[in-house]
């Protein structure tokens, strides 16, 4: 068991370091930051006084290091666009978008899981049909198309709904949220259903996949030999024995919806990281693309590895061949 | 001996392609499955519209001299003031919305058809030498692929696109810039093909016809591809079938984002992009039009990628 917690996290380590360095390539190889940092009438003295004091002169190697170890302890440098700590910048943005991919997860959840079902047990009926047929349109939809659909509808057409930003935030120590006004609640419901549309279909059809499974078994025949009534084996002894994986899938896709949420940001100029990263690669400001790039690597291998210790601790076969199957699953 | 001589006598029969693609199985899955056979009609129209975009609209879009601001901001045609030569209207420099969605689906299908193409060719190298050779070869190869996919695919696109932008000098950018995004998307879509080749290679490496094969001298070179590849592309036409819609989609999202196709050559994403300036200006047909038109032509790929991967499975049969 130690021997396997131990080759999670060390794989999961090589990724971690894989990714730093290609932070650190860009960081250092793409442009001179000393170019970028100084203005052109900058004195020779002060560039290598810049050069020097950035560790631009030692060797590739302890750079390199360096960035590893400054970056484990969260400083990514100075934003080379409006002199700021990065840190600070990307902390500022961090709760709009864990707050917009927290609403989409709990919606594809409240959403996904009643239409799984319901296609599962109405197999051939047309509602079933009709919904499968939207699951692959949902897969198909562009996210940032949909967004603009429903900006054209909801704000443009019927002036229902804000088309951009957060609403007003209340500031909870140094969590801003937009959870507790009603403007930031109407600014929360576009953008949230645009992320959340690609995890509602997959929540679908993971839930109809297993409860199709699930129906089949012996336990559910002999649920109906007792005369239950139909909703209590569907929804007690059925939808049960599907949460798991349902659980799984949700926990990983959280760090694939922040990296997602980067395209929905920007649709609907909603002022989280993604927007800022996005911008950071408009104005070629490399210590915040290189954080950005970490932090939410960082997340995604961080669930990735988590979820497979815990499928290690309940499945002992997992144990023995390495344990590749749930971060596979997740790609 | 005489037997034989009656069988090697009967002329094997010389049929066409198009016979035996009347013939087959697949001809008969997709007749009866009216979702796929309208899917594969409409992405043949999107296919000749794009390639045929010249014959069927007046005005090349791109083409500076050809447009004409009188003709600036007309709304679709059916509206009140729409005119007839400009079905689907105007954006605010004259062009035919028609007219740029054609030819941007040019640009989108041929970079997304070259993206398969690329990662078809890594794809299948890879996943060939890992399978073959096994061992170290087969874990350094794979181990590649797993890292490139615990990263988000939309990250490492985005990247890539953002690197070769900053090593590019300047004037190339934009005459590169498909490039580029087939190299960027490519980036992380040959893992889905390595891994499919593998899987079908390692069980068809057991097989006593490649066993043959390698007894009688064959180079393992000539084994790779005359003997095993052939019997591996089943699984991986459908791999194919489903990474076009992708590359469209990535793609499209990239050049939304303004790291894709310039203005001055774009693609649908671009358009959409572009038309994105517009949307609280009332001329939603500069935005609704090209998105629309993406839409439909991610989804029909992605129908005819569902049926394939239902029609070529045995399972299924």
């Amino acid at each position: 068991m130690l021997a396997f917690i131990l080759r999670r996290i060390a794989s999961a380590a090589g990724v971690m370091l894989t990714v730093a360095f290609l932070a650190f390539l860009i960081f250092r190889f793409v442009g001179d930051p000393v170019d970028m940092m100084l203005n052109e009438q900058a004195t020779q003295e002060q560039r290598d006084a810049l050069r020097e004091r950035l560790g631009l002169n030692d060797s590739f190697l302890i750079q390199y290091g360096k960035f590893v170890a400054r970056a484990a302890h969260g400083d990514f440098g100075i934003s080379f666009r409006n002199q700021q700590d990065v840190s600070t910048l990307i902390g500022e943005r961090f709760p709009a978008t864990l707050e917009l991919v927290l609403v989409a997860t709990a919606l594809s959840l409240i959403i996904g899981i009643p239409l799984g079902v319901i296609t599962a047990i109405y197999r051939r009926s047309v509602l079933a049909e009709t919904v499968q047929f939207a699951s692959i349109v949902g897969v198909s939809l562009p996210s940032f198309a949909l967004g603009i659909f429903l900006i054209l509808l909801f704000s443009v057409k019927l002036g229902w709904l804000p088309a951009f930003g957060r609403g007003e935030t209340v500031d909870i120590g140094f969590w801003s949220t937009g959870l507790l006004t009603s403007s930031g609640r109407r600014a929360l419901i576009l953008p949230s259903i645009t992320l959340a549309l690609f995890q509602i279909t997959l929540v679908l059809r993971l839930v109809r996949a297993e409860m199709l499974e699930t129906l089949r078994t012996d336990f559910i025949k002999f649920a109906r030999a007792r005369g239950l009534p139909n909703w209590i084996i569907y929804f007690r002894h059925g939808l049960r024995n599907c949460l798991m994986p349902v659980i799984t899938i949700t926990g990983m896709q959280i760090g694939n919806l922040i990296a997602f949420a980067l395209i929905t940001e920007t649709v609907f100029q909603w002022p989280g990281m993604g927007m800022l990263f996005i911008q950071a690669v408009t104005f070629v400001d490399i210590p915040v693309m290189a954080a950005y790039l970490v932090i939410v690597s960082f997340i995604f291998v961080a669930l990735n590895t988590v979820v497979d210790l815990l499928y290690g601790f309940v499945d002992p076969r997992l144990r023995a061949k390495g344990a590749m199957g749930a971060s596979h699953a997740a790609a | 001996m005489q037997q034989h001589n009656q069988i090697a006598a009967v002329p094997y029969p010389q049929r066409s392609f198009l016979t035996r693609w009347r013939e087959s199985d697949l001809w008969w899955s997709l007749k009866h499955s009216p979702l796929a056979l309208g899917a594969a009609i409409v992405l043949l129209l999107i296919v000749l519209g794009a390639a045929f975009a010249p014959l069927l609209v007046s005005q090349n879009p791109f083409d500076m001299a050809q447009l004409d601001l009188l003709n600036a901001e007309l709304p679709p045609a059916w509206e009140v003031e729409g005119q007839k030569e400009f079905l689907l209207g105007t954006d605010n420099q004259g062009r035919d919305v028609l007219a740029a969605i054609l030819y941007g689906s040019r640009i989108s299908l041929l970079i997304g058809a070259a993206t398969v193409a690329l990662s078809f060719a890594i794809g299948i190298t890879v996943g060939l030498a890992a399978g073959y050779f096994g061992g170290r070869i087969d874990n350094f190869l794979m181990r590649i692929g797993d890292t490139i996919l615990s990263i988000p695919t939309i990250l490492v696109a985005i990247l890539v696109t953002s690197m070769f932008r900053q090593i590019l000098p300047a004037n190339l950018r934009e005459a590169m810039a498909a490039l580029i995004l087939v190299l960027a998307i490519s980036m992380t879509s040959w893992v889905q093909y390595a891994r499919t080749v593998r899987a079908a290679t390692l069980v068809e490496r057991r097989k006593e016809y490649v066993q043959a094969a390698t007894l009688i001298g064959v180079r393992p070179l000539k084994i790779m591809l005359s003997h095993i590849l052939p019997n591996t592309l089943t699984p991986v036409m459908v791999t194919a079938t489903l990474n076009l819609g992708l590359a469209i989609l990535v793609e499209a999202t990239l050049s939304f984002l303004g790291l894709g196709m310039p203005a001055t050559q774009p693609s649908l994403g671009t358009l959409i992009r572009i038309g994105n300036q517009y949307l609280f200006s009332g001329q939603w047909w500069v935005i609704l039009f090209p998105s629309v038109y993406l839409c439909i032509l991610v989804l029909a790929v992605n129908l005819l990628g569902d049926w394939l991967r239902d029609a070529l499975n045995p399972r299924l049969k």
